[in-house]
């Protein structure tokens, strides 16, 4: 997080920029980083995606460049006013309070989200900077890990995630920065990340957590930046290695890759939000013929979803590619729960084991 | 023929006899049409006088619920009035009128309607016919009470005095007849809505059974223009009309006879079609036989003759339908107000007719519905027979699908959000019946419908494409009128800093200049402000023509400087009916220039009706 004074200095040159070149007769333009599949490269060096060169012109010549141009006018000086207020809102309420700016209110939350993300890539700031935050919960955590938590009364609170906190887990704030959320320490050899509740909760009442010294985390589906944020402090800080295990289908791997490899949306913020070592061990198709699990048949949107992972860069490995293809084969996902054909001890005492095992 | 053999047999049967017993012939062949005859007939009367004298015509229709089926129609106008001494045979004698032997489009074309009409009444009601009426030069009206004898097909007068009418000059008629009162698609109210729309220079006020009055007000004054009544073309002519008006001629000999009566006739063409029919020319016309009648026919068909002229023709005119439309369906608000189109007169079997098209489209005009067809023959308004007319099928016919309307294969009445306006006029239109309720399916009449209804509907569809064009000038104009601007002002404000000059920018963006079109409200007066806003690096200098749905304006703008604009107002307070915007068009510019105004179009002012070269 940058300090208040550099936020609103780096905001008003932006402004400055368009000001000047009114003044100077010319049409004023913003160049930003084009947010695509087609423009994310790796990172060698750290092993995530991030935005490469190719850039998007948006120009006050067209009524699309120039509505943008105005409502992130609008924007800049909302959040120069919290900041000078001292104030905070969801980027919901700022969608919200956008039906004040008429003509330039947005026309949908994506709209406003999308926005605060292109001004993350201009300024190279956080929307944290800005003074924005997610109005959803992050996910949850139950395992043996200590941590402190700084609370209303400004005081840093320790809880240990799993005797501190009842069935639902310990739930991660929107801010998991150090000023606000401390890793002091744990007792476990690895990090399972699970997608859905039912598994999360299946899990836990297996006590997998106990017997296999695992810290669970409930991704809630597409995981939020301040879960991404926190497996990753959890995983650089702390040293555990992170799986993944999620239902076997396109949109799974996708929650996959977005934790591992950073996510297309935010892929400016990919080295601080991406987990380039967490490995996959949900379900794949490999495993749907292995174990003969029930399934679904694919609809047109997951094979339109497996199609264009097939193109993204992000997926481009051997074992990505031959798991998409067969997929793609056999016409059918399913679900982490259908483990529980075998029955409900199957998935801990079983599967996880043989993955991790293979794995590790 | 057994028929006339046997002559002496029959009881002389007098037409006034005949057509109560067959009434049907003259459309009064229900109880809820012969009140909507009625007032047809009466109707029709006064609009054909006034247009004859050139008078605005100012109508009052009034129908009263006597008892039970009996009811009391009144029809008074302010037209020329009648000469006291000929009202008995103008009201009371069928057959009589002056427009017998005289080729000229008028409404009525018989003097059959009315005199049926108080028959009718007569027979059902037992009650006379009430009529006042009043010429300019005359001191007093006069009021009749009178019936008709149907034996001698005379009038009955009852009663005939001089009476004070406070009023320059006009005729009232009331007729008390059997009926049933209905209102929708085939009413007096529909018809006389369908009247309005197509004299917009008349008053028609009209109240019904129970009070309730509905004025359709004048919206121009200027009286029509009347038709001329023309001799007869020789290509029309029936054995019967050629036999009857030997009898009638003041020619001397047969050769002048055709020169006389005749248009296109030059006495040497008709020396030629005696000879051809081998008829001697100076043979007295009163002599002519059937057989010599039927040989000078076949002579005129291989005589080569110039074609009718359109002289006889009484069009709308293009100016009255879209005032009228405008009017009467302007509170539908339709989107878009078609240039009415005129056609070229045409001929069929020697009559020559011309076809005029108006359209409304769009707008709160019902899209699920069928459209709505108004026919028009010679003036009148058509209700009865829909599917059987001409003007119904000729629509058919047509391939509505591409300019959006629904339309099942191709074929049938389209459906979609339009009112579709056709006027049939000719001297001799064919009927499908003698009550004239639909124009026959002739092939040269349907022909001559599409070929005018595919010109009306080509500007539909240029309308429709300006349309998608004129949003996107529209999105520009905000543009750099006001999202630019505001650009300039957020980044100002934010950096405290004075508000930076745009127009730079705001030139370098557009570098057009924009004609276009805003509703304002100012003083509680609804306007119209056309604006030119040049937004180019020069001075420009241009010719506009704004055309409002009520008329056109031209003006000359001279030297706009950049980023100037040149302002015209109009006031709509007084217009009746809806707006659906004015239509820009420019000369004088490099087109590539100008946004929301098109190039005027070399043809504008040709597209009148255009007669038949001599």
């Amino acid at each position: 997080m940058r300090s208040n004074e550099n936020t609103e200095e780096t905001l008003k040159n932006f402004v400055r920029q368009i000001y000047d070149s009114i003044q100077r007769g010319e049409i004023p333009e913003i160049r930003l980083k084009s947010r695509t599949k087609e423009n994310i490269v790796l990172d060698s060096l750290l092993g995530v995606w991030k935005y490469g060169d190719q850039e998007v012109l948006r120009s006050a010549k067209k009524m699309d460049g120039a509505q943008f141009m105005a409502k992130t006018l609008y924007t800049i000086q909302f959040i120069l006013e919290m900041l000078g207020e001292s104030k905070s809102s969801t980027l919901r309420e700022m969608y919200y309070i956008s039906e004040g700016w008429k003509d330039y209110k947005f026309t949908a939350q994506d709209e406003s989200n999308l926005l605060v993300e292109d001004m993350e890539v201009i300024t190279e700031l956080l929307r944290e900077d800005f003074h924005l935050r997610p109005e959803e919960n992050g996910a949850s955590i139950i395992g043996n890990i200590t941590i402190e938590e700084k609370n209303r009364k400004n005081e840093f609170k320790r809880i240990n995630c799993r005797d501190d906190v009842g069935d639902a887990g310990y739930t991660i704030p929107y801010n998991v920065e150090s000023e606000k959320l401390r890793l002091i320490s744990h007792d476990a050899d690895m990090i399972v990340a699970l997608e859905t509740g039912g598994m999360f909760d299946r899990l836990v009442e297996n006590k997998f957590d106990e017997d296999f010294r695992a810290v669970l985390v409930h991704l809630k589906g597409q995981p939020a930046r301040s879960t991404r944020r926190l497996l990753k402090r959890m995983n650089e800080e702390m040293n555990l290695p992170v799986y993944i295990f999620t239902d076997g289908d396109p949109w799974s791997f996708r929650i996959y890759a977005s934790i591992a490899y950073g996510a297309i949306k935010t892929a400016h913020i990919s080295h601080w939000l991406a987990v380039p070592t967490a490995e996959f061990v949900g379900i794949t198709a490999s495993d749907i013929l292995t174990y003969d699990l029930p399934t679904d048949k694919l609809s047109d949107k997951d094979v339109a979803a497996l199609n264009a992972e097939l193109q993204d860069p992000r997926f481009n490995t051997e074992f990505w590619k031959s798991e998409i293809e067969t997929m793609l084969k056999i016409n059918q996902k399913a679900e982490q729960q259908a483990l529980a054909k075998y029955g409900l001890n199957f998935v801990t005492e079983t599967y996880l084991p043989e993955k991790l095992n293979l794995r590790s | 023929m057994p028929g006339r053999a046997k002559k002496e047999e029959y009881k002389q049967v007098s037409v006034s006899e005949f057509f109560e017993k067959n009434r049907h012939i003259l459309g009064f062949d229900s109880a809820q049409k012969s009140l909507f005859m009625i007032v047809k007939e009466a109707v029709d009367n006064s609009l054909d006088a006034c247009e004859e004298r050139a008078i605005l015509p100012e109508i009052k229709v009034r129908v009263d619920k006597v008892k039970d089926d009996i009811f009391r129609i009144t029809v008074e106008d302010n037209g020329p009035g009648i000469e006291r001494t000929v009202v008995p045979r103008v009201f009371g004698q069928l057959l009589y009128g002056s427009r017998f032997h005289v080729l000229r489009q008028t409404r009525g074309q018989q003097g059959l309607g009315i005199t049926a009409s108080i028959l009718y009444g007569q027979s059902t009601s037992g009650e006379p016919c009430i009529i006042t009426t009043k010429r300019r030069e005359d001191e007093v009206a006069f009021h009749f009470v009178m019936g008709i004898d149907v034996r001698s097909n005379k009038a009955d007068l009852k009663v005939e005095e001089p009476i004070i009418w406070d009023r320059e000059s006009g005729t009232s008629i009331t007729i008390t007849a059997k009926g049933r009162y209905v209102t929708g698609k085939q009413s007096i109210m529909e018809y006389l809505k369908e009247v309005a729309v197509v004299n917009p220079n008349a008053r028609i006020q009209f109240t019904d059974p129970e009070g309730k009055t509905v004025i359709f007000e004048r919206s121009i004054n200027e009286p029509a223009k009347p038709s001329k009544p023309t001799k007869p073309h020789p290509y029309g002519i029936e054995l019967g009309e050629l036999l009857s008006l030997s009898q009638f001629t003041e020619a001397s000999d047969i050769v002048k006879m055709l020169a006389t009566e005749f248009s296109r006739v030059s006495e040497n063409s008709a020396t030629e079609i005696v000879q051809k029919a081998g008829v001697d020319p100076g043979m007295n016309p009163k002599e002519l036989t059937k057989e010599q009648a039927e040989s000078i026919m076949k002579a005129i068909g291989e005589t080569k003759l110039m074609p009718p002229t359109g002289e006889s023709l009484s069009p709308i005119s293009e100016q009255f339908i879209r005032l009228g439309m405008l009017a009467v369906y302007g509170e539908e608000r339709p989107s878009f107000f078609g240039r009415p189109v005129s056609g070229k007169v045409r001929i069929y079997k020697g009559n020559p007719f011309s076809v005029e098209v108006g359209m409304v489209y769009g707008g709160d005009l019902p899209a699920d519905q069928p459209v709505k067809i108004v026919r028009y023959a010679n003036k009148v308004p058509l209700l009865f027979q829909p599917g059987s007319c001409a003007i119904t099928q000729a629509i058919s016919d047509i391939d509505w699908r591409q300019l959006g309307f629904d339309q099942k294969q191709g074929k049938g009445v389209p459906y979609g959000p339009a009112i579709i306006l056709v006027h049939v006029h000719g001297p001799r239109l064919p009927y499908i019946s003698e009550s004239k309720e639909a124009i026959a399916p002739i092939d040269e009449i349907m022909d001559e419908i599409r070929n005018v209804i595919r010109i009306e509907v080509r500007q539909l569809r240029k309308f429709n494409s300006r349309a998608e064009r004129n949003k996107k000038i529209g999105e520009k104009f905000n543009l750099v009128s006001v999202v630019v601007p505001e650009i300039a002002k957020k980044a100002s404000e934010i950096l405290s800093r004075e508000i930076p000059d745009c127009t730079m920018v705001i030139t370098r963006i557009a570098n057009v200049i924009f004609v276009r079109e805003d509703i304002i409200n100012e003083n509680g007066k609804k306007i119209s402000r056309s604006s030119v806003v040049n937004y180019t690096m020069d001075k420009i200098s241009m010719n506009l023509k704004i055309v409002f749905p009520f008329g056109e304006k031209d003006m000359e703008i001279r030297d706009l400087e950049p980023s100037k604009s040149y302002i015209f107002d109009q006031e709509l307070s007084g217009i009746i009916g809806g707006y659906s915007g004015a239509e820009y068009y420019f000369t004088g510019i490099n087109p590539v220039y100008v946004q929301g105004a098109e190039e005027l179009p070399a043809d504008w002012n040709l597209k009148g009706v255009e007669t038949v070269e001599e």
